[in-house]
């Protein structure tokens, strides 16, 4: 009996969702149903919802997809609720009426899920694809792209007869011809879709035409090999250069790690073991600055980083001036001492860090301009955020060049740290030089600091990852050297990227530093050897 | 006693006028007679009763002691500055913890006689050639030597005929550890990786854990530091000594007068590398683990630390220097968690500020060791060295 | 000369004295030994969990103690040193006589202690999610095993709603617990159909912070064809720039979602997680878990810690379920005593923090229900899968042929960690 009523109401339901529209009070239902016990009954609801021709349809879902969607706990219904500091201020789903301010015990959450999100995402595609709006238009395609459902072909082809911009209606062909190849049957249609898809050859391309030779047909079987293998092989190509660009990033992190070392141990001759510290007080310093800026000026966020460079290397380079007066200066003539003194000094900031930050990581967010990456046709990806460090690393070094080569301040310190009791007489007072030469180092080090934070853990341990492979670098292109730092940073950042495919990230670290040992027997002075009798000093 | 060490003195001549040395030695012969009896024949409650897990702790700092002596050796007579001793210190403890595990036998948790229980459940259906006689104690102590010996001779054999001295030296010795560090961490290595090798049960078939052996291996301990002592001092008071000494304060000049620097050099590491295989080999045992951290590059630069602490260029400075930061981090890391490494690092500024000759080379009573000791140099020849 | 002997000679005296130390009052407190790293490379992890125990130390000495006694803490710091975990371990229960000992979190630490309290036959309880393959007498392994946490997880991602993964890449760091929980998870794999050719390995070093060429890996092992789903062994610090680098090379979770097994809510404080809406972890807690109990242990935390940003995670919750069944096993036996404590310990029961109750079984394991969670924008875990009872955690697993016949079970008649057949069978069979 009530197993046949089941049937009945399972019936009506599915007459329901048949029908073309939904009538006000069916819709209201339906959102509410987006509340459902499980997930595959959302999706169903979902479903149902983008058939229905009201406006409500894509906030809903938008709200959903961004996790604004709620139920009240009183009756269930589903509103949609943005936070503003600790209240939320909600509104009905359904028709959109103001139900005001609301506590977080008032509401609960609509659970999502990735497979939620992707129909939801697939859906919000297929009703934006006709958007005025180019940006939307561009979500949409990619969303279609991803979906590749077959329902949305009439709508595409739409699309792709008013689309006007060239790259975005290129995106729309390469996803007509995705579609039809995972979906049409006459050789004819197949033909021409592998040839749209043989132009862009890129990872996802090649991802679908892998899915389509598994299972096509006898008759397409060998021209749907063909395109795969020009896309691989094209691909395959680029792959080289993306190696490339990731041992330049890789290097410009361990350049920059190492600059600052190149000065305080290249130039001045302090063995300084505090200086991965110097790089984690940077990191810190732009942790201090983004919680200023998220509590005062969240509308600049984006620019915290400019002033947390400044900051990082007043903060580093101060404490490098103080280490240089406090201690160091005690112990010139004595470099192996030094490396007693700085890694007490070491210890002792990481514990003060910890003491005063807490042992455990901080967030420093990026700003949206370092976010994301470029991608180009080939699949090939430059991240931003690398890309930024790149160029930083880059700027970094051609300012310490031109300050030793450029400034009366240069000057000086290439006298002191060449001649002391001559540089003494010449009237240089070595002893504010040492201090600003090691001031100077630090501060690079603090700004280093700042990029890795982009990368890294922001965490009291962030020093001691870089020291050791700082000093490597430094040894490597030559004591005493900036040119060679850059070029030992470099060189090792791509020989270290090209080995790890072919003998993973632990083997090729391996031989990186077997080749290093083995470099110094050649050349017992590093890359660039100084030339000259302080050589034997 | 007073015995023993007078014949001690007719065998060993050079031991004569070596001060520090002899009150040390005399010291390591009193610890090996008190110690023992303290903790077996005292009873717990009296002040003087050592518990045992002070015996092993003695032994722990006794193993460091000499690993310093080996670092003192090469950078306070030679001047060759070791970054990566830790590295030689872990492969003679490994060769001990692999006949360690062979003992084991058939009571790891899976019972399997062959393998070690990490083997198994890696799916390793046979023991890697390279675990092959350990099983056997001789071996196995023959490799704690050799292992070392052999990376210190190829690796030493390369650097000195290249002549890479200096920073550069001290900088391919940690790039040196560092390799292994990574290397040992692969479990792929057959090795145990990261948790390296540990649970071990009897040596030489008698319980570990039992109060007797921890007694044995401390007197062991104890027995191979006044050995280690007196090979160091016999090199460096000997005619080679002297060589070393030459070299360590004017390289070019010693090499010009037609030494052949790099072999004096090259057996000055070897023997180093071979004390710092025996202190990792009397490590394990009482500590119960090894494992790759003590192939860090920071543990190998906390042993020059304790070198230039207690004083380098006295051979028992380096014991000495062991033993306080040793002992400092034991309490410290108790007494003080939150702050220890405060205590610590502020150790090392006030030492390296205010003691630049280390502890022996500062305090009144041991500067007073050191006029009546006629084979260390101490002076301006120390830091021109550098 | 002479001055200089006494002088040395003093500084021993005063050295002895300081190193054999007094153990005279013991009687009026109850001591806890706190053995987790606040210095070196764990200290990251381990500093919250300390905190965590002290906390719960406060609170029951708040409710007047135990057995009329105030509970005392002995915090020692091991600094991330394995050796160094001995003796600590050995220090608190030879000198300060704690009874009870809250500590470790890499397996290695919790390796090399376990000679120190079986020697001495101490009580450890042990807070983290690890391999398995283990069960002493002397440690109550409060975290999950492999059957509680990594089997429901890839269940999860094979299922319809976990997007019916077809190809999984396991990503670990290099030691033992992801090479066993893979080593698991590849057996398990292969048994749900999924064949060798369609898993992808990889183990990189403890730290590791370029993560550019594996996630490019990962993107070429999912362009096969097949929907993919990354499960995550990756330890801790690794973690932060793997994620970063996950968020910028854009593989959104409805791409390639990532499963991980030990990020928790701390790790993700040190992270923006707007671009990692989606990805999945799978713990015995989540922080976001709606229940009296955790809105108490909540408020309970941050103001004992006096900060309202921090966060909790399921180490903190193995420590308090550890915490409470050991005070209640305590009263039990009426005395801290090592040997009354464990025969009280079997069977005790505390509720969880997220619903339901946490008994303690007789291998020395805890039956825990399962949650996995997605990644929300605030840095906290949506619960989008549950189990629906508890889940009573395998010592030997199951999938590993020489540790699937082995039985820990420490009553009559097995009582043993690792046995095939009972000890005492002959005599249960009279």
């Amino acid at each position: 009996m009530t197993k046949f009523f089941k049937h009945i109401m399972v019936l009506a339901i599915a007459l329901f969702m048949a029908a073309p529209t939904l009538a006000a009070d069916d819709f209201s239902a339906q959102v509410d149903a987006l509340n459902g016990k499980s997930f595959s009954k959302k999706i169903k609801a979902i479903e149902v919802l983008a058939e229905a021709d009201n406006d409500r349809v894509v906030p809903v879902l938008r709200a959903m997809l961004g996790g604004d969607l709620y139920a009240l706990k009183s009756d269930k219904t589903v509103v949609i609720a943005e936070k503003r500091g600790s209240v939320y201020l909600v509104h009905k789903a359904d028709d959109g009426a103001d139900l005001g301010q609301m506590a977080k015990s008032d509401i609960k959450k609509v659970r999502v899920n990735n497979k939620v999100r992707t129909v939801i995402k697939g859906i919000l595609g297929g009703l934006t694809l006709l958007s005025p709006n180019v940006e939307q238009r561009q979500k949409a395609i990619d969303a279609v792209f991803n979906s590749r459902d077959e329902s949305l072909l009439p709508t595409l082809k739409k699309a792709i007869s008013r689309e006007e911009d060239d790259a975005l209606k290129a995106k729309m062909v390469l996803t007509k011809a995705a579609i039809e190849l995972e979906n049409a049957k006459d050789p004819e249609t197949l033909s021409a879709a592998l040839s749209v898809l043989k132009e862009t050859p890129t990872p996802d391309v090649r991802s679908i035409l892998t899915r389509y030779v598994a299972s096509a047909p006898e008759d397409m079987k060998a021209e749907a090999q063909a395109t795969l293998d020009a896309v691989e092989s094209s691909l395959s190509m680029w792959e080289n250069v993306g190696n490339l660009y990731r041992g330049l990033s890789l290097g410009s992190v361990l350049l920059l790690a190492a600059v600052g070392l190149a000065i305080t141990f290249g130039v001045m001759g302090v063995i300084n073991m505090a200086h991965g510290e110097m790089v984690m007080l940077g990191a810190y310093a732009t942790f201090v600055v983004q919680e200023v800026f998220r509590a005062y000026m969240p509308g600049w966020f984006d620019w915290s980083l400019f002033v947390a460079i400044p900051f990082a290397f007043l903060v580093a380079g101060s404490v490098g001036v103080a280490m240089e007066r406090g201690i160091i200066r005690f112990l010139y003539g004595r470099p192996l001492e030094t490396l007693l003194a700085t890694w007490g000094v070491s210890l002792i900031l990481q514990q003060a860090v910890r003491t005063v930050f807490g042992p455990t990581n901080q967030d420093v967010s990026s700003p949206s301009w370092m976010s994301g990456a470029i991608e180009f046709t080939n699949g090939l990806q430059f991240t931003y955020n690398r890309l930024w460090i790149i160029l930083f690393a880059l700027l970094v070094v051609v300012g310490v060049t031109l300050i030793l080569k450029k400034t009366a301040f240069g000057l000086q310190m290439r006298a002191v740290t060449q001649n002391r009791p001559m540089a003494n007489s010449m009237g240089i007072k070595s002893g504010w030089v040492d201090a600003m030469t090691f001031g100077l180092g630090s501060g690079i080090a603090g700004m280093a600091g700042v990029a890795l934070s982009q990368i890294d853990n922001v965490s009291p341990n962030l020093g001691q990852v870089y020291i050791i492979d700082s000093f490597m670098v430094v040894v490597f292109g030559g004591v005493g050297n900036i040119m060679g730092t850059v070029v030992g940073a470099f060189s090792l950042g791509i020989v270290n990227k090209f080995m790890e495919p072919m003998a993973g990230a632990v083997l090729a670290k391996i031989f990186v530093l077997i080749a290093l040992i083995l470099f110094i027997q050649k050349r017992p002075r590093g890359l660039f050897a100084l030339k000259g009798r302080s050589v034997e000093a | 006693m007073a015995q023993s060490m007078k014949q001690k003195t007719v065998l060993l001549g050079f031991l004569l006028n070596d001060r520090g040395g002899q009150i040390l030695l005399g010291l390591l012969a009193a610890a090996a007679v008190l110690v023992p009896i303290c903790n077996i024949f005292v009873p717990e409650s009296s002040i003087f009763h050592v518990p045992t897990y002070m015996v092993s702790l003695l032994g722990k700092y006794l193993a460091f002691a000499l690993l310093a002596l080996s670092v003192d050796l090469i950078w306070g007579y030679c001047g060759i500055l070791s970054l990566g001793h830790g590295a030689f210190f872990a492969l003679g403890g490994y060769a001990m913890g692999m006949y360690l595990m062979r003992q084991i036998g058939d009571r790891g948790v899976y019972g399997n006689p062959i393998l070690p229980d990490f083997m198994v459940f890696l799916n390793w259906k046979e023991l890697p050639w390279y675990w092959y006689g350990f099983d056997a104690f001789p071996f196995a102590m023959l490799m704690v030597v050799v292992v070392p010996g052999i990376l210190a001779g190829v690796f030493g054999w390369f650097a000195f005929r290249s002549r890479v001295t200096g920073v550069y030296l001290s900088i391919i010795t940690q790039a040196m550890t560092y390799a292994l560090l990574l290397a040992f961490f692969r479990n792929d290595m057959g090795f145990g990786g990261n948790n390296g090798l540990t649970d071990f049960k009897d040596i030489l078939g008698h319980d570990i854990q039992e109060d007797g052996t921890r007694i044995a291996l401390f007197l062991a301990t104890v027995a191979a530091l006044a050995l280690g002592y007196i090979i160091c001092r016999y090199i460096v008071s000997s005619r080679l000594g002297r060589v070393l000494l030459s070299i360590r304060d004017a390289e070019s000049r010693t090499r010009f007068l037609g030494y052949r620097v790099e072999y004096y050099k090259l057996f000055v590491f070897v023997v180093s590398a071979m004390l710092a295989g025996v202190a990792g080999a009397l490590y394990v045992p009482q500590v119960g683990i090894i494992n790759p951290s003590e192939f860090a590059p920071a543990v190998s630069i906390e042993i020059v630390i304790w070198v230039a602490v207690g004083g380098r260029g006295s051979l028992y400075g380096a014991v000495l220097g062991a033993f306080i930061v040793n002992y400092a981090k034991t309490y410290f890391t108790g007494a003080l968690p939150e702050a220890w490494l405060y205590m610590l690092g502020l150790l090392f500024v006030v030492v390296t500020i205010f003691m630049p000759k280390g502890v022996v080379g500062t305090v009144p009573a041991f500067k007073d060791l050191k006029k009546k000791d006629g084979t260390s140099l101490f002076g301006k020849s120390t830091e021109a060295a550098e | 000369m002479k001055f200089s002997f006494k002088s040395i000679l003093s500084a021993g005296a005063i050295a002895a004295t300081a190193l054999v130390g007094t153990a005279a009052n013991a009687a009026d407190t109850i001591k806890v030994g706190v053995l987790h790293s606040l210095s070196g490379t764990m200290a990251i992890s381990e500093t919250t969990l300390k905190d965590t125990v002290l906390m719960l130390i406060d609170e029951q000495n708040k409710k007047g103690g135990l057995l009329g006694k105030k509970l005392e803490a002995v915090v020692v710091d091991p600094a991330s040193n394995w050796p160094l975990f001995a003796e600590k371990q050995r220090e608190l229960i030879e000198k300060e006589g704690v009874d009870v000992t809250f500590g470790c979190w890499t397996s290695v630490s919790r390796k090399s202690v376990l000679p120190v309290v079986e020697e001495l036959n101490g009580m450890l309880f042990y807070p983290v999610q690890y391999e398995g393959e283990e069960s002493s007498r002397n440690v109550f392994y409060t975290g999950a095993a492999p059957n509680q946490q990594a089997i429901p997880a890839v269940d999860y991602m094979l299922s319809e709603d976990g997007g019916a993964a077809k190809r999984i890449v396991l990503l670990g760091t290099d030691y033992v617990y992801p090479r066993t929980t893979n080593k698991i998870l590849r057996s398990y794999l292969n048994s749900k159909g999924i064949a060798d050719a369609d898993i992808m390995e990889n183990y990189t070093p403890f730290g590791h912070s370029d993560w550019q060429n594996i996630v490019a890996d990962v993107k070429k092992f999912a362009s096969a064809g097949k929907k993919t789903a990354v499960i995550s062994t990756i330890n801790g610090d690794a973690n932060v720039p793997f994620y970063k680098e996950l968020g910028n090379q854009g593989i959104a979770a409805s791409d390639i979602p990532v499963v991980a097994f030990s990020v928790g809510e701390e790790e993700l404080a040190g992270l923006d997680t707007k671009p990692l809406v989606g990805h999945l972890a799978a713990w015995n807690y989540f922080m976001s878990a709606e229940s009296p109990e955790n809105e108490e242990f909540i408020k309970t935390w941050k103001a004992f810690i006096k900060d309202d940003k921090r966060v909790t995670n399921d180490p903190m919750e193995a420590t308090y379920i550890g915490f409470k069944m050991w005070t209640q096993a305590v009263l039990q036996a009426g005395t801290t005593d090592v040997d009354a404590v464990r025969q009280a310990m079997y069977g005790q029961k505390v509720k969880n923090l997220t619903g339901g109750v946490a008994v303690m079984n007789t291998n020395h394991h805890l039956s825990k229900p399962v949650l996995i969670g997605e990644i929300q924008e605030d840095g906290q875990f949506e619960t989008v899968w549950s189990t629906d009872g508890v889940v009573k955690g395998d010592a030997w697993s199951d999938f590993i042929p020489e540790s699937a016949k082995l039985t820990a079970d420490w009553t009559y008649p097995y009582v043993c960690g690792n046995c095939e057949k009972p000890k005492y069978a002959g005599v249960a069979g009279m």
